[in-house]
């Protein structure tokens, strides 16, 4: 068996790490895949930042800030984090309609609250507390969820993600979609109600195409035909396109990629990174990442597969999958599978929030796999 | 492990949460491969195409413009050159919002605001990456302002270019030509590619025909460029090989113009609308092209506004017109000379025969007079007076014989209504008129028809025939050489820049004018020789130490009524008649022909015969004569 599993008594022999690592209720594969990732990042970021050390220490202080937040977490009891869950999530709603009423007063995109000293996106803190919501109502519920529960589980999933997307913000309006979808996926929802759910959603996407602001309906045109305007939508992913393409199998070296060197690429160290990576270090980089990733997604499942209460596991579950949600939108729309809708590469890419909330995600799992025994 | 109670619900839960993280597992592995099987067609399958395109994105192709070739005069004075010169200009695809750049450009007055379309129109015409220039010719006043504002234009800068100069502004502009901004009507004829350096074009004249003699090839070189389209010199290690092909500089021009004689023409005619060609007869070579008024052709090198343009191109008095071959005037008596040769060569007339002039001529069966210029009439004239003295009934009855087909035949071997072939292109024919081209060219029946009158009015070169006055240029030569027939032209020689190498062009002719007899050519010459020396013209010849011949004339602009006199003063300035005068000199070895036309000019002898002496002085003597401040007015000769 593995590590984790030596916690009696019987073993003495625990090497020091590993007692340190159990002290901070902090799982060491993880933690080792999590770091594998960061440093990535960094060492990409120095390249796509144009050679900017600033921004490589900026970055840097990022992960730590992250890092923080997620030994925090990971030292909370189950049943805190059950008993903040209504909290965070009526507080996160409110705060999603006071940054749209601001947005609709001042006529324009508005994501974030102006706290002075930091700037606050309450979309962010939704990714989170939605899916432990869900995974909160469906602890109290017998699985698999009836017609009632799944009506609640709607308006908990529906509701944040109508306010994120009108933000406009469609990119953190799907992942909070997912997030909570994959909590009741999780929790057995039956296979024909899945159907259902896939023919409505893909009937109101068809009348949601209606709502979408002209900007994203292009994206999704864009992906159909980039060329059809190579220097406005079709730029970006006829741009990143190209610079993973003559990256190759091995890439045009680090810090070599014209295609990033010379700004072409745009967004080069946010939502575009990947195609740096697929550019100086080709094929064998992006698959070097992309275990990286598997291994912190499948360390995850694992964990989240030993743990034997409801809302931690289903929580933990969703939130292993949504990291892999992110790779795969991500790296989709940067190779041109998917439209371009602002979903950035995790811990990889530069700036936002999203990295601070995936770390915490990351700490809340290491708490739920801690505890695994005590609740249910 | 607390079980709560719910034991029966916990084991089903369980089992179902491990289907379904097994089924996540699953997907994430299926997803998994479709982003590995994507990125293995990006990078591996179709590698070569991106990394072409790669290439293609970070190497720009810039041209380096070759200098256009010098011109000079046949002596090696400068009449275009190259000057350095700074120049706005903006690369379309840098410009974040192009209407509120251009709008505000025109704001602080670096183009005027009538001429934004222009500019618009332009930038759409070139690439997005070409660098297109909005405004040439920065005073440094411009510079001052836009490095001010500088900041607010991103993709606008001040360039350095080589741009035209004609340092001597208006004279010879008509032969010469300018360079002017490229228009979209020249981009639909020209390779993009090969002006994508430059943003002048050959508009008229040399510049225009000799356009590919003078451009040269422009030199292409790779730069290598980020996204923003700025060239950068080096990348960190990456340092791409960049190709780099030098261009041909353009051949300098020498043409045949006489710069002092061209100068002394220009003088005379400096206030008037006419034109002035001086030819050497024995290879067609022009010595002066003056057509007035001219313009500065700086202006056009520069860059003209809307307005500038509109006051040029709308101006009553034309100076953008280039009289010289594009002018049609009525040749009126100077064609007399070969009027009189035709009656010899078809045998109709005895030279030495005296005829009657009473001062008109009326057909047989008509009461309908055909005046002469000098009402009161010639009295006896031979052919010699009869040129002599420009006697018009001498020439009526001549040409009443000859008929209009033998007339137009004669006529037209003179070179007459065809172009005359010059190097600068741009003629107009005329018209020689004939029973057929009357009938070719008019609808209606009733006008269809050849009047006997008309053929009458034909012998003085009056009525529907018109010439250029390179075409009568071309012809005086063609007499002073007894048939020669060179093709006028403005260059000379090339010059290739890099070796220095001269390479003469040779004047083209064509086949000569043959007469029955030499004699023939005589008669006429002697009758121009006696214009100059007690004819119409004595008083322009007075003092020549040389041989001229000569012929005035005058080309009505103005009929006048059957039984009206014609009255000088009530007549307005443009309604005048226009002056002509043509000559060659000396007689015996014509080295020049001169041809001088000055609309409503009112007189040949009085108007024009002294500014072809000038001109004849200043080239034959070195003798440069120009105009006393008051003009020359004269004695009228209406219809001489």
């Amino acid at each position: 068996m593995l590590r984790e599993e030596v916690d009696g008594p019987t073993r003495r022999t625990l090497s020091y790490t590993t007692r340190l690592l159990s002290t901070l209720r902090l799982d060491g594969p993880l933690l080792i895949g999590l770091a594998a990732i960061a440093l990535y990042s960094q060492l990409i970021l120095f390249s796509s930042s144009g050679g900017d050390w600033e921004s490589v220490i900026r970055g840097s202080i990022r992960l730590v800030i992250g890092a923080t937040i997620m030994l925090t977490l990971a030292q909370l009891r189950p049943s805190t984090l059950r008993r903040i869950t209504p909290w965070l999530y009526g507080v996160g709603l409110a705060l999603l309609i006071v940054v749209d009423a601001i947005g609709y007063v001042g006529k324009g995109a508005q994501r974030w609250l102006d706290l002075g000293f930091i700037r606050f996106q309450p979309s962010e803190l939704m990714k989170l507390a939605v899916p432990m919501a869900c995974a909160l109502l469906l602890r109290e519920r017998a699985l698999p969820p009836d017609l009632r529960t799944l009506g609640l589980l709607a308006a908990i999933i529906l509701i944040p993600t109508a306010l994120t997307i009108v933000q406009p913000d469609l990119g953190t309006g799907l992942l909070i979609l997912f997030a909570g979808t994959l909590v009741v996926v999780l929790g057995g929802l039956a296979w024909r109600i899945m159907g259902v759910l896939a023919a409505i959603g893909a009937a109101s996407a068809a009348i949601g195409w209606n709502f979408l602001h002209d900007y994203q309906r292009q994206r999704v045109l864009t992906l159909l035909d980039p060329q059809a305007d190579p220097l406005g939508s079709g730029y970006h992913i006829i741009q990143s396109t190209i610079a993973i393409g003559s990256g190759g199998l091995f890439g045009k070296g680090y810090l070599q990629g014209t295609q990033g060197q010379l700004e072409f690429l745009p967004e080069r160290t946010t939502d575009f990174v990947l195609a740096v990576i697929g550019e100086e270090f080709g094929f064998v980089g992006i698959v070097v990442l992309m275990g990286l990733y598997l291994f912190v997604v499948f360390r995850a499942l694992f964990l989240t597969s030993q743990m034997r209460d409801t809302f931690s596991r289903l929580l933990s579950g969703s939130l292993a999958a949504i990291f892999f949600v992110y790779v795969f939108i991500n790296a989709g729309m940067v190779s041109g599978l998917l439209p371009v809708v602002g979903v950035p590469l995790p811990l990889v890419s530069y700036g936002g929030t999203s990295m601070v909330t995936l770390l915490a995600g990351f700490g809340m799992l290491m708490s739920l796999y801690a505890n695994r025994k005590l609740a249910g | 492990m607390s079980l709560g109670g719910r034991i029966k619900d916990f084991w089903r839960e369980q089992h179902l949460f491990e289907q379904r993280i097994v089924l996540a597992i699953v997907i994430i592995a299926a997803l998994s491969i479709v982003l590995l099987l994507r990125l293995g067609w990006l990078q591996i399958v179709k590698h070569g195409f991106y990394t072409e395109l790669a290439a293609g994105n970070q190497v720009r192709i810039e041209a380096l413009p070759a200098p256009r070739g010098v011109i000079y005069d046949r002596n090696g004075v400068i009449l275009a050159e190259n000057q350095p010169a700074y120049q706005l200009e903006l690369v379309p695809e840098q410009v974040p919002d192009l209407n509120w750049t251009l709008r505000r450009l025109a704001e602080i007055g670096l183009i005027a605001e009538e001429d934004l379309d222009d500019v618009r129109r332009t930038i759409r015409s070139r690439r997005g990456f070409d660098s297109v220039p909005i405004r040439l010719r920065l005073t440094d006043e411009d510079m001052a302002t836009f490095g001010v504002h500088r900041f607010e234009f991103p993709g606008v800068d001040i360039r350095t270019r080589l741009a035209r100069h004609y340092p001597l502004g208006e004279i010879a502009v008509h032969a010469i030509g300018y360079v002017g901004t490229i228009s979209e009507s020249d981009l639909q004829r020209i390779d993009r590619d090969r002006y994508a350096g430059s943003s002048t074009i050959g508009k008229v004249g040399v510049e225009a025909a000799f356009e590919n003699v003078l451009r040269g090839r422009d030199g292409r070189r790779e730069i290598m460029v980020n996204a923003r389209g700025r060239s950068v010199d080096k990348l960190g290690p990456l340092q791409p090989e960049l190709k780099r092909s030098p261009g041909e500089p353009g051949h300098d021009l020498f043409l045949t113009l006489d710069l002092e004689v061209q100068q002394v023409a220009e003088a005379w005619v400096k206030d008037r609308r006419a034109a002035i060609i001086a030819l050497d007869p024995q290879n067609g070579e022009v010595l002066a092209l003056v057509s007035r008024p001219g313009f500065d052709p700086n202006g056009f090198a520069r860059g003209l506004s809307r307005s500038e343009f509109k006051l040029l191109n709308e101006d009553p008095d034309r100076p953008l017109f280039n009289r010289t071959v594009r002018g049609l005037y009525p040749p009126g008596s100077t064609i007399k000379p070969i009027v009189a040769m035709a009656g010899l060569e078809y045998g109709i007339i005895d030279p030495l025969e005296a005829r009657f002039c009473p001062g008109y001529f009326s057909l047989p069966g008509s009461r309908h007079r055909f005046r002469d210029w000098q009402p009161r009439g010639h009295g006896n004239v031979d052919m010699v007076t009869a040129i002599a003295q420009s006697c018009d009934p001498y020439f009526y009855a001549l040409a009443e014989r000859l008929g209009v087909q033998r007339l137009h035949d004669f006529l037209g071997r003179f070179g007459l209504a065809a172009e005359t072939g010059i190097d600068i292109g741009g003629e107009k024919t005329g018209v020689l008129p004939s029973v057929e081209w009357k009938r070719k060219v008019f609808k209606r029946r009733s006008e269809q028809v050849w009047f006997p009158g008309e053929t009458v009015i034909f012998g003085i070169g009056q009525g529907y025939m018109t010439s250029t006055p390179m075409q009568i240029a071309q012809m005086t030569a063609i007499v002073a050489t007894r048939g020669r027939h060179w093709v006028p032209h403005v260059v000379r020689a090339t010059r290739d820049p890099v070796t220095q190498r001269v390479t003469t062009i040779k004047p083209k002719s064509l086949p000569a004018v043959k007469l029955q007899n030499d004699a023939h050519w005589d008669k006429a010459i002697n009758g121009m020789r006696a214009v100059m020396q007690g004819g119409t013209a004595s008083r322009a010849a007075f003092g020549a130490p040389y041989s001229i011949a000569g012929k005035t004339g005058t080309a009505q602009v103005f009929t006048v009524a059957q039984n009206a006199r014609y009255n000088e003063s009530a007549i307005a300035e443009r309604l005048r008649d226009h002056a002509w005068f043509v000559a060659f000199a000396p007689i015996e070895d014509p080295k020049i022909a001169v041809v001088v036309l000055v609309e409503n000019g009112r007189s040949g002898s009085g108007t024009a015969a002294p500014i072809a002496r000038a001109v004849m002085d200043a080239y034959l003597l070195r003798k440069f004569i120009v105009p006393t401040a008051a003009p020359v007015t004269d004695t009228i000769n209406p219809g001489e």
